[in-house]
Formats: C-alpha cells, sequence, structure tokens
C-alpha cells in the first residue's frame, strides 16, 4: 500500500470539491434516514442479541462442568467461543461505540459498559473510538495501521527486523486481547522513554489493565475450572477457557485485519490531510480507506457487522443492525462517484491481508521479482540485504525496485 | 434478626452471612466483567435486590376511549404506597425511555399489584403509548412510590374532593382504598368531578356506584353542558364547603382558582399539581450557550430548551424523572455557568472557587442555559 497522493493514478483525482462535500450531504441524507427511522425493532434487537449470548455463556459454562467427557468439552468449548465472539463483536465493540445509547438505558449505554476483553473499556474508547475513527488510515497518526509493530507501507523504510513481521502478526492474532491492551496503552511507546517524561496517567491505566487482566484470568482459569473440580474436570474447564479466548482472539482479528488491510484500501499521508478537514472530506476518507466481507447474515453477525467496515467507518454510531441495510445505498454512491468499493468474501480478504503482511516484511519489490527458478539468488540477495548493513540494503533495494518496474511495464 | 445480635454475637451464626458472602465474590468472579445482577436478569427481572426496580405489565383495560388502566406487577423491591401517591414511571417508547409521572389508582391491593389509569393526551408521547400500545408482558421501570397528596389519619370527618380529568386519578386511589375497608370509614365525602364531557370521564360508572351506595355525594360537571366550572359558585354544588377539608387534583388553572377562593375564605386546601406553570420569557432573558458535560460533549443550547432534552438530545446519559421539575431525580451538579429557571425565569449562577468545588445542583428538566455552564451529570 502506498499513501494515496503518492500513486501514479490517484483513485479521487477525478472528485471536484464540489463532488466531495456532495458525498457528504448524500451520506448524511442516508444518516438521517436511519435516525428518523430507529425504534422498537431496534431495540429488541439488541436486547435479544444481549440475552442469548448471555444464555449461550452461562449455558456452555454448565456444559463445561461435565468436560470430562469429551463430546460435552466440544459442545461447551463451541458455545462459549461463539458466546465470546459475539459478546466482543457484536455486543461490546458496538455498545461502546455508543450505537445503543439513544435508548437511554443505563444497562445498555457506552458510559456504563465493560466487557470480557483485557482492556477496559474506557482506555479502549479512547484509542479505537477517538484515535482510530478520527484518524483513519493516515499513517504515523492512526495506530491501528500495523499496531505500532508491523510495516504496513512501502513507504516505511525496510529493515531485517521486519522478515518476522508475519510470526509477529500470527502471534498477535492469538493472543490479540493483551496486545489490544498494550496497544491502547500505547505501551511500546511508553517503555521507550524515561520513566519521568511518561504520561502521568500512565502509571494509573497500567495498574488498570493488570487488574482488568487479573479478574479475567481469575474468571476463565481458576474459578470456573475450580467450579468444574467436583465433575474432576478442571484441566478440561481450563483448556476450554483457554482454547475459547485464542478462538476469539484469530477470530476477531481477523476480522479487523479485513476491514483496513487488503489491497485496494488507501492509507492517507499526514501532510495530505488539511487541518480543516470538511465533513465531506472525512467521508470520503472512510470510504477509501476500509474494506467489507460479503457473506451470510450469519457472517454479519459473528464479525459484529463489521464485515460493513464501510458503513461502519461512515457512521459508527448507527446501530449495526442497520450496516446491512444501508449497504445497498452506500454502494450505489460509491459508483456513482466512480470509487471502489473493496469487498470480497472473507477468505479472500483475510488473504490479501496477510499476503500484504509478509510482502510488505519483505524489501519492496522482492517479493514480485521473485520465481521459482531465480529464488536461490533472490534469498541470498535478501541474505546480504539482512546481514551486510545499510549500503548493501540501499543498493540492493535500488535494483530490487527498477526490476519491479520493468516487469510492471511489460506485465 | 436484629433482636438476637442485640443480645450478643449468637454460637455459629456469624458463619452464615460470611460463607455467603464468600460464595457471592465467587459467583461475581465467575461472570466478570458482568455483575451478578445482570445474569440474575435472564431469568428473573422482578426479583428482590435489583439494581433499578422493574414491573411487568399485567393487564392493560380501557376506561374510554383515551384512557386505559395498567396493571403492574412490581419487583420484590417495591416498599408499598399510600393512596393518593405517584409513581415514577420508566418506560420504553419506541425503543427510547421516557420517564413519566402517574399517580397510584388503588390503595395497596391484595395481589400486590400496582395500577396506574392513564390518559392520552394529545402529542403526549408516552402517554399514547401506554393507552394504545402498551401489552401485557412488557416491562416497565419503576421508582418508589412518592407523594404528599395522602390523607391524614385519623380519616377528616367532613371532606370536600375537587378533580378535574385526570386529576381524577389520584383520588380514584383514595376512594378505592376507603370503601374496601373491612370496617367502613365514618367520613362524609363530597366529590366535584369535572370533564369536558360525559364520555371522556373516567371511573364515571364506578363513581356513580359509590354516589348511588351511598358512599359519597358525587356531583358531575361537564364543561359541555354546565360550562366552564366557576369556583366562586362552588358554595352552590356544595352548600357545607366551610365544613369540610378539600383536597384537589386538576389543571393548573382550576387549582389557582381554587387556591384563591379558599385563601379568601381563610380554609385550607390540599393540591396536587400535574403540570408546572411555564413563565414565557420575554426580550433579551431568552439567549442560551454552549452546555459542556462531564464526557467533554459540548452541545450549543438555546434559553428555552430544558438542559435534560438537549443532553438526552445529544446522547449523554442524564438522571431524570418527572420532567416537570417536582421530583428532583433530574438533579446535577453546574460547576461553572449559568440557567433559567424555565417556570419563573430566576437565573441560577455558579461560580468556580466562589460557590463550593461541588457546583450547584440544578434541575436540568426545568433549566435552560443562560449562557454557557457545564454540568457534571452522574449516574
Amino acid at each position: 500500500m502506498t499513501t494515496i497522493t503518492k500513486k501514479p493514478d490517484n483513485p479521487i483525482a477525478h472528485l471536484t470539491p464540489e463532488d466531495i462535500e456532495q458525498i457528504g450531504y448524500e451520506l448524511d441524507a442516508i444518516r438521517q434516514d436511519v435516525l428518523d427511522d430507529r425504534g422498537d425493532r431496534d431495540a429488541a434487537y439488541i436486547r435479544r442479541v444481549i440475552t442469548v449470548q448471555r444464555r449461550l455463556e452461562l449455558g456452555s459454562r454448565a456444559v463445561l462442568l461435565g468436560s470430562a467427557l469429551p463430546p460435552l468439552w466440544v459442545l461447551g468449548t463451541l458455545g462459549l467461543s461463539v458466546s465470546k465472539i459475539l459478546e466482543n463483536m457484536e455486543i461490546g465493540h458496538n455498545v461502546l461505540h455508543g450505537q445503543w445509547d439513544w435508548m437511554r438505558d443505563p444497562k445498555i449505554h457506552s458510559t456504563t459498559w465493560e466487557w470480557d476483553m483485557a482492556t477496559p473499556a474506557e482506555q479502549w474508547k479512547h484509542s479505537h473510538n477517538q484515535v482510530h475513527h478520527t484518524y483513519t488510515n493516515i499513517v504515523g497518526q492512526d495506530n491501528d495501521l500495523g499496531y505500532g509493530i508491523m510495516r504496513v507501507d512501502e513507504d516505511q523504510r525496510w529493515v531485517p527486523a521486519y522478515l518476522l513481521q508475519p510470526l509477529w502478526n500470527f502471534i498477535n492474532a492469538c493472543f490479540f486481547e493483551y496486545g489490544i491492551a498494550a496497544y491502547d496503552l500505547e505501551l511500546g511507546r511508553n517503555l521507550r522513554i524515561p520513566k519521568e517524561k511518561r504520561p502521568p496517567e500512565f502509571r494509573d491505566n497500567v495498574r488498570k489493565v493488570l487488574g482488568k487482566i487479573r479478574r479475567q484470568a481469575t474468571k476463565d482459569y481458576v474459578v470456573n475450572p475450580a467450579l468444574a473440580l467436583p465433575f474432576g474436570a478442571f484441566v478440561p474447564t481450563l483448556a476450554a477457557n483457554f482454547v475459547a479466548n485464542v478462538v476469539r482472539n484469530v477470530w476477531s482479528h481477523s476480522v479487523i485485519m479485513c476491514g483496513h488491510f487488503p489491497e485496494g484500501v488507501e492509507t492517507f499521508e499526514r501532510a495530505s490531510i488539511a487541518d480543516d478537514e470538511s465533513r465531506g472530506e472525512w467521508y470520503l476518507r472512510q470510504m477509501l480507506g476500509s474494506a467489507n466481507i460479503s457473506g451470510s447474515p450469519l457472517l454479519h453477525l459473528m464479525s459484529g457487522n463489521l464485515s460493513h467496515q464501510i458503513e461502519h467507518h461512515l457512521f459508527p454510531d448507527l446501530p449495526s443492525n442497520r450496516y446491512a441495510e444501508i449497504a445497498p445505498k452506500v454502494r450505489a454512491l460509491f459508483e456513482k462517484y466512480d470509487l471502489s468499493y473493496c469487498t470480497r468474501p472473507m477468505p479472500q480478504q483475510v488473504y490479501s491481508a496477510w499476503h500484504k503482511v509478509v510482502r510488505l516484511s519483505l524489501p519492496n519489490g522482492w517479493l514480485a521479482t521473485t520465481t521459482t527458478r531465480n529464488l536461490p539468488s533472490q534469498l541470498k540477495l535478501l541474505w546480504a540485504m539482512s546481514t551486510k548493513g545499510p549500503k548493501v540494503r540501499r543498493a540492493a533495494q535500488a535494483r530490487l525496485t527498477q526490476q519491479a518496474r520493468k516487469l510492471a511495464a511489460t506485465a | 434478626m436484629a433482636s438476637i445480635s442485640a443480645s450478643g454475637p449468637a454460637r455459629g451464626r456469624p458463619a452464615g452471612p460470611s460463607l455467603r458472602s464468600a460464595l457471592r465474590r465467587v459467583a461475581e468472579a465467575a461472570v466478570t466483567p458482568l455483575e451478578l445482577g445482570d445474569v440474575f436478569d435472564v431469568f428473573h427481572p422482578l426479583r428482590g435486590g435489583r439494581d433499578g426496580l422493574q414491573g411487568r405489565i399485567v393487564s392493560v383495560t380501557a376506561e374510554t376511549a383515551e384512557s386505559a388502566t395498567i396493571l403492574i406487577r412490581p419487583g420484590r423491591d417495591w416498599a408499598g404506597h399510600v393512596p393518593g401517591q405517584y409513581v415514577r414511571i420508566g418506560v420504553d417508547v419506541d425503543g427510547v425511555r421516557l420517564w413519566r409521572t402517574y399517580s397510584l389508582t388503588h390503595g395497596p391491593r391484595r395481589d400486590r399489584n400496582l395500577s396506574i389509569t392513564v390518559k392520552a393526551i394529545p402529542d403526549g408521547v408516552v402517554s399514547n403509548h401506554l393507552v394504545h400500545r402498551a401489552r401485557a408482558g412488557q416491562m416497565v421501570q419503576l421508582e418508589q412510590a412518592e407523594g404528599e397528596f395522602v390523607l391524614p389519619t385519623p380519616i377528616p370527618r367532613k371532606l370536600l374532593l375537587v378533580t378535574a380529568g385526570s386529576g381524577i386519578t389520584p383520588v380514584i386511589g383514595m376512594l378505592r382504598n376507603l370503601f374496601s375497608r373491612r370496617v367502613p370509614v365514618d367520613t362524609d365525602i363530597a366529590l366535584v368531578h369535572v370533564n369536558q364531557n360525559e364520555s371522556s370521564a373516567m371511573f364515571r360508572d364506578e363513581l356513580r356506584a359509590h354516589g348511588t351506595a351511598g358512599h359519597l355525594r358525587l356531583v358531575e360537571r361537564y364543561d359541555d353542558r354546565h360550562g366552564i366550572l366557576d369556583v366562586d359558585h362552588l358554595d352552590e354544588l356544595v352548600p357545607d364547603l366551610r365544613e369540610r377539608l378539600t383536597y384537589a387534583c386538576g389543571p393548573a388553572g382550576l387549582l389557582d382558582a381554587l387556591e384563591k377562593h379558599h385563601a379568601d375564605r381563610g380554609l385550607s386546601l390540599t393540591t396536587e399539581r400535574f403540570r408546572p406553570t411555564l413563565a414565557t420569557l420575554a426580550g433579551d432573558g431568552q439567549s442560551g450557550g454552549t452546555v459542556t458535560f462531564a464526557d467533554g460533549r459540548e452541545v450549543d443550547a438555546d434559553g428555552a430548551t430544558p438542559i435534560l432534552d438537549v443532553a438526552e438530545g445529544a446522547g449523554v446519559l442524564m438522571p431524570s424523572g418527572c420532567r416537570m421539575g417536582i421530583c428532583m431525580g433530574c438533579v446535577v451538579p453546574m460547576t461553572s455557568g449559568a440557567v433559567r429557571d424555565l417556570r419563573n425565569g430566576a437565573i441560577t449562577t455558579a461560580v468556580p472557587g466562589e460557590t463550593g468545588p461541588d457546583g450547584i445542583p440544578i434541575q436540568t428538566c426545568i433549566s435552560a442555559a443562560a449562557g454557557a455552564c457545564e454540568i457534571r451529570e452522574t449516574r
């Protein structure tokens, strides 16, 4: 991915400033239609999802009491995984966005909600709602791009450490909730600077995260297994909780990777965003910076409707059950203004996102210029680039870029 | 329990509560980040000890074309009420929780249910919902009963009850309670019941039956037939007016007139007002300002809209109650700025450093911004 302003064929070059403002008006109208119609049906929806999720969780935990029997272990683990996914994705994420605040129900409100997640709701709301949703896909400002640990853009200089980024990404997927907590704390940045220069609230936030992690771990790995102890199912229950957490982590990591990582999603240069970015310009950035997953209603539910990432980024506070309904209107708007609406089935989006992670873990152009025939020499080159210092790296990079350009020209 | 522990620690007993609290702690640790209550709610929303009292609608019975009695099964924590009191009730209308206040139209019932009788007023979002769309089985939020509009004990020998329209609702609660007692109450009751017309009169047949049975003297007045009631001629309807203790409930116009009438004659009067009288402010007294909330949100408010409405419109979660300035359920501190009381134009100001660190508590439902102000909404 290359920031949009550095691309040879800028995909928004054909839009006039008036077009962009008009897009803003038309999106505002779509939003208003939903607000006007929002009511009983939506309230009943979220209450039903919450009730189903809670029953599923309690039921699954009850089944796990008997998880010394393998079929019950499988059933309970499956139910707990699904329940944890629902709790984080369709319920937690969306309630914390304030999508249901309009109901004025203090029990389903962004200011009172807490979720089954390592990161406390309060901190996540800041890093996600405020930072990621405002500065979506601006390189250097939106930390959701690679979570500060990965190379997500050709313009970021390649160093050998990035070779490991597919591995980091995989580990991050398995322990995603802790990755998110570290990321909400800006742990990496804060640990690098001297103690006295860290923001005063940092220590307090670390304490809160550790407290939350302790409570979460006590629930999943101590209390619930202990309850199964009389049935001889301590270890199976512990394992079931661990598996359910990993399943939930890998699933949500995959869904979230599909939102902003696949090929076709644009990134933006900090300098190219005006300080007084208009509503229309902001909308446009959201339209180009997000990707959808196409699929069944079940997929939409399990992804917390983040399968409608484009609609979600345009209207983060509309009830999630409405995204599917407005998607055709939004898509028509993309077509009207000749913009590309990035949507693919989940396996393709996940592949695309992972492909990008792997491609960018390697020097620019390396993957494109590698064939099975020249693999040995390419590997030798990569080895040299990784071990022989910046000078060699620069020279090799220049050659790779040239070759890749030639290859692109002949193709 | 209290008497036992007062006589000294009984052997073996302390294990009870501590075991219970230990079990509770384990259960809480097993369901975090949910609270135990959230889990119980899935199965038993009417249980005792719930954070926030709820009720379930048992039945909705039409009284007239535009009014209905809603029978509600309250949660276990309902503390009971005295006839004449009201209850604050939170109803989800079109998915949005709205709170209103309604008089309880029964004395305490043997089945522990509550009843309110609601008249659908034009453009009344909640009243129309309750009368026309509420169904048995739906949940409502409740507060404990409140209100000073109750009969004294012992019951006075001679009573005059004056009601207009839905002003009958607290009074019917009193009457039903009095007439259902095993030992009949020896009280001479006159009821002047004012309505626009006969067909819109709530509890008409029930009251007439009491009249026929000699429980009370019923004076029915209909605006379309008798003209608007002039309280100066009240003694023509109730000649022994001076000997009676008067209780009145109805629209402000009637109550204002009655208050003047009784004050002029040195008579005692207890009233219940359903709606606040909002003063219309003139000229410069109308400008509003920016309201800043504790969660950082800033909202422009005009000088005529209650801050509560402004806040809710912007999605800020506010405590609220009667929305007419009587229940104090919406009181939150204002740390700086000025608000105008919409009823009388009175200005309240908070100056940081001068007016106390916790700000000035204001009623958001009847206060509008009178300049920039900061609200620390609490839950």
